[in-house]
C-alpha cells in the first residue's frame, strides 16, 4: 500500500519533470547522467542521516555528524592510498566510530550538552585532520599537505539484463539504455532516471542502499532496536524496565559514527579519488537536515537525502536545468495555493500564488544562474524543505535531554 | 545554614571553581604533547619557543587584533546560549555584514565618526536581517536554528561571492584580486599606536592595535550589563533556562527567540569589522575566514560570560599567533588547532563534572541541613 503510493509520487514527480524538459529544452533534468550523479551524491548524505537516525534513535542529538564524516574522509583518502580502497572505507568507518567515541564520553558519560559537544567535535575533527595531513605529508609525487594521495578506485557495475555491465566475461544487454535513447515522452524519461540509477554503480553504493532497510529491520523488527528506541523515547521507563540506557546510548552514537565515517570514506574513495580538504563541505549537516524532513525515519530520510543529491547534482552539472527547475518551483507553489484555497485559507493561497507570480517572473527576466548561485541550490532546497515541513515533524520525545542514571541530574 | 547556598567565598567553593579550568588546562597540555612528540620534537622546547615569540610586543598586538573579532563574535553567540538557542551562522551573518558595510559605506562621505558610526549601522542592519531569516523560520515555522543557521552561513558565502564579482567589485586591469571600492578616511578606523606610543610602545613593523579593540571592550561590558542588570536581560535568561516557567510568568518567549537571535546577528555583523576598517578598507576575495567557528569554540570556553570570552579569545588568539614560531624548530604550526580543540574539549567536560559534583554537595548538605 505504501509502496503504492511511493510509486505514484515517484511516477507523478518524473512526469512533473519530463514536462519541464520538453518545454524548456533543458534536457539534463531527466538525462541518465543526472540521475547516476544524483545517485553518487545521495549516499553520503544517506549514510549521515542514517548515522543520526541511530544516534538520535537513541536520544543522542548528533551535531558532530560532520566532524566524524571529516575523519572518516581523511581516514579513507590517507589509509585508502596506502593499503587499497577496501582498507581505506574499514578505516574509515573506525575513525568515524572515534570521533563517535568522544562524542558518547562527552554527553552520555558526562551529561554535556549534545549539540556543545557535537559542535566542539566538528571543531577538533578539522583541525585534527589538517594537522595530521601536514605531518603526514612527505613531498614528492604527493598531491600535496592538504590532499592524499589517490586512491585505487572500487569497480563499477550495472544490473544485469536491463543497464548492462559485464558479468563473469558476459555482457549484458542495456534495455533500458535503449528505451532511454528512443526519445519518448515520458516513458524514454522513465528510463534514462531508472538507468542512471542502476548502471555503471559502485558495489559501495549498493551495500550503502541497502543499508536503509536493514537500519529499519534493525530499528524496528528486533528487540535490540526497540531497546535503542525506548532510551531516545523515555529513558526513565526503559532502566525501569531492566534496559541498560547507557549501553543503548553508547551504541547508538557508535554506530552513528560508523555510519558518518563510511559516508566520508565514500566521499574520498568513491566519489572522487582522493582525499582533500573541505570534501565534506557541510554534508554531515544535511545529512542531519535530510534526517529531520524523513521525520527521523529510514524511508524518510531517503527521500530527502535523494532530494538534496538530485539539487547537487543539478548543480554540478548543468545551470540550465537549475534554471528550468525555477518553473518546477512555480507548479509547486501553485499546487500549494490550490490546496490551501481549497482548505479555505485565501491568504496563505494569495501569498503562494504571489510567490509563484515572482518566481515566473524571475525566470523569464534571466536567460541563466550565475554559477555562485547555482551551488546554493541544495541549502536554499534543505531550508524550503524544512520551512514546509518542520511543523509535523516528531522527534524522539528524549532526544538531546541528557540522562542520569537514576533519574538524579 | 550551608555555604554552598550563599554568595560567601570559601575553601570549598573556591577549590571547586579553580578544579574544573585547572583540570582542562592539564588535560590539554598533555594532548598538546603528545601532538608535538607525535612530530618527534620535545613538547617544552615548544611550550617556550611559543612562549617567547608570543609574548614579544608585536606578537602582543597581533594576538589583540586576532582576539578582537574573535571576542565580539562570541558575545553574538553568547546572547542566543543565554536564551537557550544556539546561532552557528555567525560567520555568514559577518560576512555579508562586511561585505555590505564596506560596499554602502564607499558610496558616501561623511563627518569622520558619523561615518563609521554609519558603517556599523549598515553592518548591523545587515547582520541582523540574515540572521531574522532563522528567527522567523524559528518563530514561525518551527525549523531548528541550529540546522537553518548552518545552512545559511553556505548561503551567505555563494550569495556574498555572486555579489563581490557581478555588482560590487572595482574592475581593476591586470589584477586577479576582487575588491569593493576603497572605503575613504573618514570611515576608517584608526589603530591605537597614538595612544600606545605615550605608553612608551614602539612602533612594529606589523601595525599596531585595532582601534576596534575599544569597540569589542565596550560591547564586553554593555553585553554584561544588559545580560545581568536589565530586565531585557532577566527575561533572556529566563527563556533559556526554563521557557516554560518564564511562560508561565510572562515572557513572550517567541518575541525573546526572535529578539535573541536577531541582536545576536546584528551584533556579528560587527565582529567582521576591525580587519576591514582598520588594515584593509575594503572587502575582497581574502577576508578571512573561520572567525565564526572559532567564536563559537571561544563562547563556549568562556562560558558565556563577557570576562570568561575575553580570557578565552585573547587565548585563542595567543595559540594561534604564538604556534607561528612553531616552524622555525620545525613543528608544523597547524598544532595551534589541537590545542584549541583539546582546551574546548576538556573544559566543556570538566565544568559539566564539576557542575554535578556541586549538586550532589549541594542535595548533601540540603539533606543535613533538613534533618538537623
Amino acid at each position: 500500500m505504501k509502496a503504492m503510493k511511493m510509486l505514484r509520487y515517484a511516477t507523478m514527480l518524473v512526469f512533473v519533470l519530463a514536462s519541464i524538459r520538453v518545454i524548456t529544452g533543458a534536457t539534463d533534468l531527466t538525462s541518465t547522467g543526472t540521475a547516476s550523479a544524483a545517485l553518487l551524491l545521495s549516499v553520503p548524505i544517506v549514510l549521515a542521516a542514517l548515522g543520526g537516525l541511530f544516534s538520535e534513535r537513541a536520544g543522542v542529538v548528533n551535531i558532530g555528524l560532520e566532524g566524524m564524516m571529516i575523519m572518516g574522509a581523511w581516514a579513507g583518502g590517507y589509509i585508502g592510498s596506502q593499503h587499497g580502497p577496501w582498507a581505506g572505507l574499514f578505516a574509515a568507518v573506525i575513525f568515524g566510530s572515534i570521533g563517535a567515541l568522544v562524542h558518547a564520553i562527552a554527553t552520555v558519560s558526562f551529561g554535556v550538552d549534545h549539540v556543545v559537544s557535537g559542535v566542539a567535535i566538528n571543531i577538533i575533527a578539522a583541525g585534527l585532520v589538517r594537522y595530521l595531513s601536514t605531518l603526514l605529508y612527505k613531498g614528492g609525487s604527493w598531491p600535496g599537505p592538504s590532499q592524499s594521495p589517490g586512491v585505487e578506485s572500487i569497480s563499477l557495475n550495472g544490473l544485469p539484463v536491463l543497464s548492462g555491465g559485464q558479468y563473469f566475461g558476459w555482457k549484458s544487454p542495456d534495455v533500458l539504455g535503449s528505451i532511454a535513447n528512443l526519445k519518448w515522452f515520458f516513458i524514454s524519461d522513465f528510463a534514462a532516471i531508472l538507468r542512471g540509477l542502476t548502471g555503471s554503480v559502485s558495489y559501495v553504493t549498493v551495500v550503502a542502499i541497502s543499508f536503509v532497510p536493514l537500519a529499519y529491520f534493525i530499528l524496528w523488527r528486533t528487540s535490540f532496536g526497540l531497546r535503542l528506541r525506548s532510551a531516545g523515547e523515555a529513558p526513565y521507563a526503559a532502566e525501569s524496565l531492566g534496559v541498560n540506557v547507557y549501553a543503548m546510548k553508547y551504541a547508538g552514537v557508535l554506530i552513528s559514527g560508523g555510519f558518518a565515517g563510511l559516508g566520508g570514506g565514500f566521499l574520498a574513495i568513491v566519489a572522487a579519488s582522493n582525499y582533500q580538504e573541505n570534501q565534506v563541505a557541510g554534508r554531515g549537516y544535511i545529512g542531519l537536515a535530510a534526517l529531520i524532513f524523513g521525520n527521523y525515519r529510514p524511508g524518510g530520510l531517503l527521500a530527502g537525502a535523494g532530494l538534496f543529491g538530485f539539487a547537487d547534482a543539478l548543480q554540478l552539472r548543468d545551470s540550465d536545468s537549475i534554471h528550468a527547475l525555477l518553473l518546477f518551483i512555480v507548479a509547486i507553489l501553485v499546487f500549494v495555493a490550490y490546496r490551501k484555497f481549497k482548505s479555505g485559507k485565501q491568504v496563505s493561497a494569495l501569498i503562494s500564488l504571489a510567490s509563484a507570480g515572482f518566481t515566473l517572473w524571475f525566470y523569464f527576466s534571466v536567460d541563466e544562474l550565475p554559477g555562485q548561485l547555482v551551488t546554493m541550490t541544495p541549502y536554499i532546497a534543505t531550508i524550503l524543505v524544512m520551512a514546509l515541513a518542520s511543523q509535523r515533524l516528531r522527534m524522539p520525545a528524549a532526544d538531546g535531554i541528557p540522562y542520569r542514571r537514576g533519574g538524579l541530574r | 545554614m550551608s555555604n554552598l547556598f550563599t554568595r560567601k567565598l570559601t575553601p570549598s567553593k573556591v577549590g571547586l571553581a579553580v578544579a574544573a579550568p585547572l583540570a582542562a588546562a592539564i588535560f590539554s597540555i598533555i594532548i598538546s604533547s603528545l601532538a608535538v612528540i607525535a612530530s618527534k620534537k620535545s613538547p617544552i622546547e615548544a611550550f617556550t619557543t611559543m612562549l617567547q615569540f608570543g609574548t614579544e610586543t608585536g606578537s602582543l598586538m597581533e594576538v589583540i587584533n586576532t582576539a578582537t573579532p574573535y571576542y565580539i563574535a562570541a558575545i553574538a553567540i553568547a546572547v542566543t546560549f543565554r536564551a537557550g538557542l544556539f546561532n552557528i551562522g555567525v560567520e555568514g551573518q559577518l560576512r555579508l555584514g562586511a561585505l555590505f558595510s564596506c560596499y554602502i559605506g564607499a558610496m558616501f562621505v561623511l563627518p569622520p565618526v558619523l561615518h563609521v558610526a554609519a558603517v556599523f549601522i549598515v553592518a548591523m542592519t545587515f547582520g541582523g536581517l540574515w540572521a531574522a531569516i532563522a528567527a522567523y523560520l524559528k518563530v514561525k515555522r518551527g525549523v531548528n536554528e541550529v540546522i537553518s543557521t548552518i545552512m545559511l552561513n553556505s548561503l551567505a558565502g555563494g550569495l556574498s561571492a555572486y555579489l563581490l564579482s557581478k555588482h560590487f567589485a572595482l574592475v581593476e586591469v591586470g589584477s586577479n584580486n576582487l575588491q569593493t571600492k576603497e572605503l575613504p578616511a573618514s570611515a576608517q578606523v584608526p589603530d591605537l599606536m597614538p595612544i600606545l606610543r605615550t605608553l612608551g610602545v614602539e612602533d612594529q613593523p606589523g601595525g599596531g592595535v585595532y582601534g576596534m579593540f575599544f569597540v569589542a571592550v565596550a560591547l564586553g561590558f554593555v553585553f554584561w550589563f544588559v545580560v545581568n542588570r536589565t530586565r531585557f536581560g532577566f527575561e533572556l535568561r529566563a527563556s533559556g533556562l526554563n521557557p516554560i516557567a518564564a511562560r508561565v510568568s510572562g515572557v513572550n518567549s517567541k518575541r525573546m527567540t526572535f529578539m535573541a537571535l536577531v541582536i545576536s546577528g546584528a551584533i556579528a555583523g560587527l565582529s567582521g569589522l576591525p580587519e576591514v576598517l582598520g588594515q584593509t578598507h575594503s572587502y575582497n576575495l581574502g577576508f578571512r575566514a573561520g572567525i565564526g567557528f572559532s567564536a563559537i569554540a571561544v563562547a563556549l570556553l568562556g562560558r558565556n560570560s563577557a570576562g570568561g570570552m575575553a580570557f578565552s579569545a585573547l587565548l585563542f588568539g595567543f595559540l594561534e599567533v604564538s604556534s607561528r614560531s612553531l616552524e622555525l624548530i620545525d613543528i608544523a604550526p597547524e598544532t595551534y588547532v589541537i590545542m584549541q580543540g583539546s582546551i574546548l574539549l576538556s573544559s566543556v567536560v570538566a565544568y559539566e563534572v564539576v557542575r554535578r559534583f556541586r549538586l550532589t554537595l549541594q542535595s548533601n548538605e540540603l539533606a543535613k541541613v533538613v534533618q538537623a
